[in-house]
């Protein structure tokens, strides 16, 4: 009788530590949402890729289509080599769509915003996207605007 | 002058010598297992003692682990508008760090003392010897089927921690303090990855468990059989298994995590 008791509360113990496993795997982490990541792969060119990392997401029209899955650097063009990894439900992808690289928010992380070209053909494995646009580097930014301010001021003082 | 070196000398030696023996007894313990799986309801009585009755301290801490990393956690990102990062902050650090950590200083607390007080008291009346008069080797009776139900209960405490842990912070942030019940769930789980965060994490919890049983039944096997020593021995049990704990946490972080 003894031994039944302890045999059954082993049981509940394992069980409940299994239940707190599934519960991190399926609630807590991406578990759940991985199963589909088998999809086929494309890769962008860019002149600068940000903040892009490797596992940042990949988006159409805001909708999570897909994964960044390879970053390399390419040395005879002097370009970043992004490799996409789209789930395979979206096969009607335009191969004229154009790949940019957006910020989520004003500090938040870097994805790739994919918008539909016009093109018959669509996008498969292995396919490259050709129109892209580089992330938008705040320094830059910040640079050309004081440089056009700077100019205007030219303008203005000039006569 | 020569005096101390020579004291300092023996104390090289004598570290070194528990080092070995701790080794020994380890691969003693370890090549036990055959004989364990002929007979399992030692090894199920041993997770009951060692395993369930720690259930309790380790549900009961989780909670309330969870529940305060919800506030500060508010606190802190509330000053950047990110509350609806609570959910990330609070599972990451629960199932990264403070699930395996917290667990096993608690283990080694509740459970590690348990056995070494155990171990060195059948050692201090002699019922290791009288084992062994019967012609029973006590390694395999005694600390194999203790050391592999440590060894096993840890990672399912850990996991109970962790999500009892992610339970008790979203009461807290979405119960108490207002933040989306959506939002908390589906960015922890787009950013909470299952390979990278939460088996690392049961690593992790694996190594503290062999850790944890190994140095309380070394402790308790090696202790100097007196009412003092026995009670030095436990002592000893809970200092080293959770400074062991802590530097092997560091290690493991910097080699899974630290790119």
């Amino acid at each position: 009788m003894k031994m039944r008791y302890l045999e059954i509360t082993v049981g509940v113990f394992m069980a409940a530590g299994l239940v707190a496993l599934f519960f991190l795997a399926m609630q807590v982490s991406n578990l759940a949402s991985v199963s589909g990541e088998e999809g086929y792969q494309v890769t962008a060119r860019f002149d600068n890729i940000g903040g892009l990392k490797v596992r940042s997401p990949v988006s159409m029209a805001g909708v999570r289509i897909g994964r960044v899955t390879g970053i390399s650097y390419d040395q005879s063009s002097y370009e970043a080599v992004v490799t996409l990894s789209i789930e395979p439900q979206y096969n009607q992808i335009p191969d004229d769509s154009i790949a940019k690289i957006y910020t989520s928010g004003l500090l938040g992380e870097q994805y790739i915003g994919l918008d539909p070209g016009g093109s018959l053909e669509n996008l498969k494995q292995g396919s490259e996207v050709t129109m892209t646009q580089s992330a938008l580097v705040l320094e830059e930014i910040i640079g050309q605007f004081l440089f056009s301010k700077a100019e205007d001021n030219a303008i203005s003082s000039d006569p | 002058m020569l005096d101390s070196l020579a004291r300092f000398g023996r104390l090289g030696l004598s570290a070194m010598e528990r080092l070995g023996r701790g080794h020994l007894l380890l691969l003693q313990i370890l090549l036990g297992i055959g004989s364990l799986l002929r007979r399992l309801g030692l090894l199920v009585s041993q997770i009951h003692s060692i395993g369930v009755r720690t259930t309790t301290i380790i549900i009961v801490s989780g909670l309330f682990v969870g529940m305060v990393l919800g506030l500060q956690g508010y606190y802190v990102l509330s000053q950047f508008g990110a509350e609806e990062s609570l959910g990330v902050m609070v599972a990451a650090s629960l199932v990264r760090e403070l699930g395996p950590v917290v667990t096993a200083l608690l283990f080694a607390g509740r459970a590690g003392s348990a056995l070494t007080a155990e171990i060195g008291l059948m050692k201090a009346t002699e019922q290791l010897s009288g084992l062994e008069m019967m012609a029973v080797d006590p390694v395999q009776r005694i600390l194999t089927p203790r050391f592999y139900a440590g060894f096993l209960s840890m990672p399912l405490l850990a996991a109970m921690f962790s999500a009892v842990g992610v339970i008790g912070g979203y009461f807290v942030s979405v119960g108490l303090l207002g933040v989306d019940d959506g939002a908390f769930w589906s960015q922890m789980q787009s950013k909470i990855d299952w390979g990278e965060d939460v088996i690392n994490g049961v690593i992790k919890s694996f190594v503290f468990g062999f850790v944890c049983a190994w140095i309380a039944l070394f402790q308790g096997y090696d202790a100097v059989p007196t009412s003092s020593g026995v009670s030095e021995a436990t002592t000893r049990t809970v200092v080293h298994s959770s400074l062991a704990v802590l530097v092997l946490d560091f290690v493991l972080t910097a080699l899974m995590f630290g790119e």
